[in-house]
């Protein structure tokens, strides 16, 4: 299967100035060599910290940021390489759901004109076909009909995120990203907010690009997961295989730092020490080497290549492949002697 | 272990231009020595609020408390006057609120602000209140040299910034702290440290906590007793394994199954409905129009608080219903 989108290498820097008085500039390494496939009706996860690049990946893939490097192609197509115009149709196929309902709706239009709008701009549909429209993808969003003349802030967060998504879907769609989708919504409206999206997945062979911190509400939802730490992709695959059995140590700190809802399993609440360093001037060699456990000689030298590891895993770690990562570090010195 | 803090019937509201809110409906809460207790809930279920109204910082004039008590030590909170509350808040009781950012004075440095509180509750002088300051911030898991006390919130990470406020809330030795949100504007490796954190506070100096949060995870790894709120009243209250892992409030049954924990999302479990609006709260038991066990009598009456065994307390007639009829079978 030819992926739907494929990112290839991709790199974006922004340049800040340092100050009014001061001279030169610094380079935030926002997203740095970043690779990922998502496949036609599949969920592709990007997990991290915040920080971790994961926005910046999906506003380049959106065109909200030039990247510095790399490739994005959406269905065969070079999206960095396509003409305003050609873009622009291109894109059509590409939508996206931010995370402040609120802010991402107007608060002067009306559900009908929100959803209007889009089509309006994309379609000739008008008059009763264009009224038809909205009311089959408010129905499909689960709103119903009495809603359609009242305007964002008579809405929950929840009721508000389902207007974005008909929204996002009003121009059949085939990608949509989805940024921390339910990051601002309680539990009980974000379990609702997962099973819609889930649901139109189904009926209309979507592909999501599900941006997420929370690893339980990905673990939920993704196909494929890849995890960012400081611009980078430190490991991808499949979800459950990555979520139960990581390779990375950042990934497998990161899992034990989710505090489990079971108060019957309350010793996994681990801690790694330390903080995401800044991305002006990212860490030498492997970036997440100064909160690394398990950390060798090497790491602070050279940067770990992404390498396969089996069933379509990539790790980007200098840990041999059959590296037990819930050893305690104190086995760390046996493991460096065997490497050299 | 003794009562430091209980929460009576406590009932207020607010005054706003649509209508009267009914915020807090009998809420009944027992903090002991030493413990930490969570209060869970969602969005505008009256967590904060409680929290606030310990610490006397209500917004005025448009709260109206309509009832209850708030006994600390056996004092009444309530009865006491701006003054007296004043000598109580920082001192007694502390908080530390969710974004540090906004709690944080940009224009003075740590070092400054959190002395200052020292020297507005203790007679010291300016040696002995940042010599209170240093081991404040050591207790807070931070380094206290002088390149912190001079720093500015803004140079800080928001884990030192949060550290920061809780050196604040611990200067004066409160046996009480209110951690309203600690960790929700944190990530999550930083989250689990500023948790290990809480749990350092109760075992090493004993302070008494009461853990405000929307996260269960938080509160099922961190707290002794949970106390779950719906729309202005605790539901359910116990032991933190009794309450999560054998609920008897159907609210905290089906919030404990929203939560993803490993399922699909097609398998999830969801809460129809939505959180009344409180100037207009449903009569009886405010969650009966969303409760899967409703009865007639959950529309008319509210629930009295009932114990179901030494420490789990639930709000629920159905529930009570289950115990007694449970009751009558083993008799």
């Amino acid at each position: 299967m030819t992926p739907l989108l494929s990112v290839q290498d991709l790199c974006v820097h922004f340049v800040v100035k340092r100050g009014m008085t001061k001279k030169g500039a610094d380079v935030v390494h926002a997203a740095d060599h970043v690779s990922f496939t998502i496949d036609p009706g599949q969920t592709f996860a990007l997990v991290g910290e915040s920080g971790s690049g994961k926005t910046t990946v999906a506003r380049a893939v959106l065109g909200l940021n030039a990247p510095t490097s790399g490739a994005i192609t959406f269905d065969g197509r070079d999206l960095i390489a396509l003409k305003r115009g050609a873009r622009r149709e291109a894109m059509r196929d590409v939508q996206v759901v931010f995370q402040d309902p609120y802010s991402s709706l107007s608060p002067r239009l009306t559900v009908h004109d929100v959803i209007a709008e889009p089509l309006q701009a994309n379609s000739k549909l008008s008059g009763r076909e264009l009224n038809e429209r909205i009311l089959a993808l408010l129905e499909m969003v689960g709103l119903g009909t009495q809603h359609l003349w009242r305007r964002p802030h008579e809405f929950s967060g929840g009721q508000c995120q389902r207007i974005a998504i008909a929204r996002a879907l009003a121009l059949e769609p085939r990608l949509v990203i989805l940024d921390e989708p339910t990051s601002a919504l309680d539990v009980s409206v974000q379990a609702r907010i997962l099973v819609l999206l889930e649901e139109l997945q189904e009926r209309l062979g979507l592909a999501y690009l599900f941006i997420a911190h929370d690893l339980a509400v990905v673990e939920s939802v993704a196909d494929r997961i890849a995890v960012m730490y400081l611009g980078e992709i430190v490991e991808s695959g499949v979800a459950d295989a990555v979520l139960h059995a990581p390779r990375h140590p950042y990934t497998h700190a990161l899992i034990a730092s989710v505090p489990s809802p079971d108060p019957e399993r309350r010793s996994e609440l681990e801690v790694i020490a330390g903080e995401v360093p800044s991305a002006i001037r990212p860490p030498s060699g492997c970036r997440f080497h100064p909160r690394c456990p398990f950390r060798m000689e090497i790491c602070d030298q050279v940067e770990p290549e992404p390498h396969d590891a089996g069933g379509g895993r990539l790790v980007a770690c200098h840990l041999p492949d059959d590296f037990d990562l819930g050893a305690a570090p104190e086995r760390l010195a046996s493991v460096t002697e065997e490497d050299a | 272990m003794g009562d430091l803090l209980e929460i009576r019937d406590l009932r207020l509201q607010f005054n706003s231009l649509r209508g009267t809110v009914k915020a807090l409906d009998g809420v009944n809460l027992t903090v002991r020595e030493g413990e930490i207790i969570g209060l869970v809930g969602e969005s505008g279920c009256g967590k904060t609020i409680t929290g606030l109204s310990v610490l006397g910082l209500l917004p005025r004039p448009q709260t109206e408390v309509t009832g209850g008590q708030i006994l600390f030590r056996g004092d009444d909170l309530l009865l006491l006057g701006d003054r007296a509350v004043e000598g109580i808040r920082g001192r007694l009781v502390a908080m530390v609120f969710q974004d540090p950012l906004s709690s944080l004075n940009p224009v003075f440095t740590i070092g400054n602000q959190i002395s200052r509180v020292v020297r507005v509750h203790k007679k010291v002088s300016h040696g002995e209140a940042l010599e209170a300051t240093r081991k404040a911030l050591a207790s807070a898991g931070l380094r206290p040299d002088d390149a912190l006390l001079d720093s500015y919130p803004h140079q800080l990470s928001g884990g030192m910034r949060q550290r920061a406020c809780m050196a604040m809330a611990l200067s004066c030795d409160a046996p009480l702290l209110i951690a309203d949100e600690p960790t929700t504007a944190l990530d999550v490796t930083i989250q689990a440290q500023m948790l290990r954190l809480l749990l350092d506070l109760r075992d090493d100096l004993g302070i008494a906590q009461i853990l405000i949060t929307h996260n269960v995870g938080v509160a099922a790894q961190t707290c002794d007793r949970v106390a779950v709120m719906y729309a202005g009243s605790v539901v359910e209250q116990g032991l933190t394994a009794e309450v999560l892992k054998h609920s008897r409030h159907p609210y905290t049954m089906a919030l404990y199954e929203c939560l993803p924990q490993g399922k699909k999302a097609s398998e999830l479990h969801t809460i129809p409905g939505s959180v009344p609006d409180l100037i207009d709260p449903p009569a009886g038991c405010r969650y009966h129009p969303r409760c899967a066990r409703a009865m007639e009598i959950c529309e008319t009456v509210k629930p009295d608080p009932t114990r179901l065994s030494e420490e789990h307390w639930v709000a629920c007639h159905w529930a009570a219903g289950q115990v007694a009829a449970g009751e009558g079978v083993a008799s």
